[in-house]
């Protein structure tokens, strides 16, 4: 793999001071209006089904829209994508956390998770993608670089490479029926990460040029 | 959300006890993909389906293949044929959630008497409503339309099969399949055809949509088995979507049949329920 410039999000506050609270309130607010809904009654018939579903959509949204930053950055030669990388990736995980605990809270408990795992690809690979993200969201901290090294910091932050990928199978292998959705998602992923392999076979020269 | 049990009457139950599902829950939360394939499409889109039966005026019903009077019936024409009963029945779905439903409607059998049936009949397949103009669900080829579904002979002629006409004591809502749909209560929800306009009998096992669909998902039977679980998820229990608990809506047990197995269960004696899921 070819060297990529160190994330920028580590460089603290530039221009655009606002950038940063306005993901975290965009990221949120659907978080916001879930809680009112629970509140006011106005989940449907099925309230506990619409958040499993609303967290699952999120968080492989806000997956894909963090593995959209660093391409963005490369396409345009904006900078403020790459600071927002962390924040949308930390929004994925924590809508995947939530979304495992509303499974957990539907099952009523760890009880049949085991055989779950076991029995069920469908599960076993939702899982796994959380997992493979807990790394990352560890790691997320400034320091984190520096105490890893770039290098290793960066190779441990390729796991949402698969984690992603893990999280489309099982929003595919979960719908039934129309698998329309599931494969916009599928698609927006393949270029993002089909970009990364073939920049990195291809576009070696021209990485050197941008980073000068 | 407590409100909505205080609202219902104490004899709105079913005979195990379990509330009724208020009108507004039955009537929002559909699998009709024809009208999309959320489960608040089918509400939102039910006036194009109105819109087409209003314009079908008078809807009929034809009945095929091993059928002594074959034909095609005008509704009112069926709805002479016999009384039409009251029936409080579980609604299980496959996907793991279940309701409670008053329905009004013809018990099958007594409809299939009076086409009468050739000595070759076995199954009876039902015929869902082909309009792609109308429909929406039915212009993309997710699923092959019009949706059908099967029954085996015995089953269709169980007194506890119906074509339902009514809910809640109203006139069939669009999302929950008017004007007339099958309503099988062992069997889990995709088995009731809906806006039925053809009933054939037939020699072989028809094809069913979702077993054609994803065959090692479901299959022709369906009946509710709490021991025969979905690849994706257990089937040994369900949560009833009634309007009360909130957010947990109570999880309960799934019964055999539904809870109808008294009834029904000796329609499968020396059969493995495993095999013909």
């Amino acid at each position: 793999m070819s060297a990529v410039t160190p994330p920028r999000s580590a460089t603290g506050s530039g221009p655009l001071p606002w950038l940063k609270p306005a993901v975290w309130l965009g990221g949120l607010s659907p978080l916001a209006v879930m809680a009112l809904d629970a509140w006011a009654g106005a989940l449907g018939a099925h309230p506990l089904e619409r958040l499993l579903l609303q967290t699952g959509l999120l968080a492989l949204l806000t997956l894909i829209l963090s593995l959209l930053c660093t391409p963005l950055r490369q396409w345009t030669g904006w900078t403020w994508p790459a600071r927002i990388r962390r924040e949308l990736g930390l929004l994925a995980f924590g809508y995947a956390c939530a979304h495992l605990l509303l499974y957990l809270l539907d099952q009523g408990g760890l009880g049949g998770l085991p055989a779950d795992i076991a029995e069920r690809p469908f599960i076993t690979v939702g899982l796994l993608a959380l997992a493979l993200l807990l790394p990352a969201a560890l790691t997320s901290g400034k320091g984190s670089v520096r105490r890893l090294g770039f290098a290793r910091w960066q190779r441990l932050h390729r796991l949402v490479y698969p984690a992603a990928a893990l999280g489309a199978l099982h929003f595919y292998w979960g719908v039934k029926g129309d698998k329309a959705e599931p494969l916009l998602y599928a698609g927006a992923l393949a270029v993002l990460l089909g970009w990364r392999v073939w920049r990195s076979r291809f576009g070696g020269r021209r990485v050197k040029r941008d980073s000068k | 959300a407590s409100g909505l049990a205080a609202e219902v009457p104490p004899h709105q139950t079913d005979e195990l006890g379990g509330l009724v599902t208020p009108f507004a829950l039955a009537t929002s939360y559909n699998n009709f993909y024809e009208l999309g394939w959320g489960k608040g499409d089918p509400a939102r889109q039910a006036e194009l389906l109105r819109r087409y039966i209003a314009a079908q005026e008078p809807w009929t019903v034809t009945f095929g293949g091993e059928v002594e009077r074959p034909g095609t019936y005008d509704l009112a024409a069926l709805l002479g044929w016999t009384d039409e009963q009251e029936r409080t029945y579980r609604l299980r779905c496959v996907e793991a959630w279940s309701m409670v439903l008053p329905w009004r409607g013809l018990p099958l059998g007594e409809l299939l008497r009076r086409v009468g049936y050739t000595s070759q009949a076995r199954y009876v397949q039902f015929t869902s409503v082909f309009a792609p103009d109308a429909l929406p669900g039915q212009r993309s080829s997710t699923l092959d339309w019009p949706y059908v579904e099967g029954l085996r002979l015995d089953e269709a002629l169980h007194p506890l099969t119906l074509l339902a006409t009514g809910l809640h004591g109203e006139a069939l809502p669009a999302q929950n399949g008017a004007p007339l749909r099958l309503v099988v209560p062992w069997k889990y929800g995709f088995k009731s055809a809906k806006s039925v306009t053809h009933i054939t009998l037939t020699r072989e096992q028809p094809a069913t949509t979702w077993s054609v669909a994803a065959p090692r998902e479901y299959g022709f039977y369906a009946n509710v088995n709490p021991q025969v679980d979905h690849p994706r998820w257990s089937q040994a229990s369900e949560r009833r979507l009634d309007g009360t608990g909130g957010l947990l809506a109570e999880r309960r047990e799934t019964l055999m049949f539904n809870g109808y197995a008294d009834e029904v269960s000796g329609l499968y004696t020396g059969q493995d329920l495993r095999r013909d899921f």
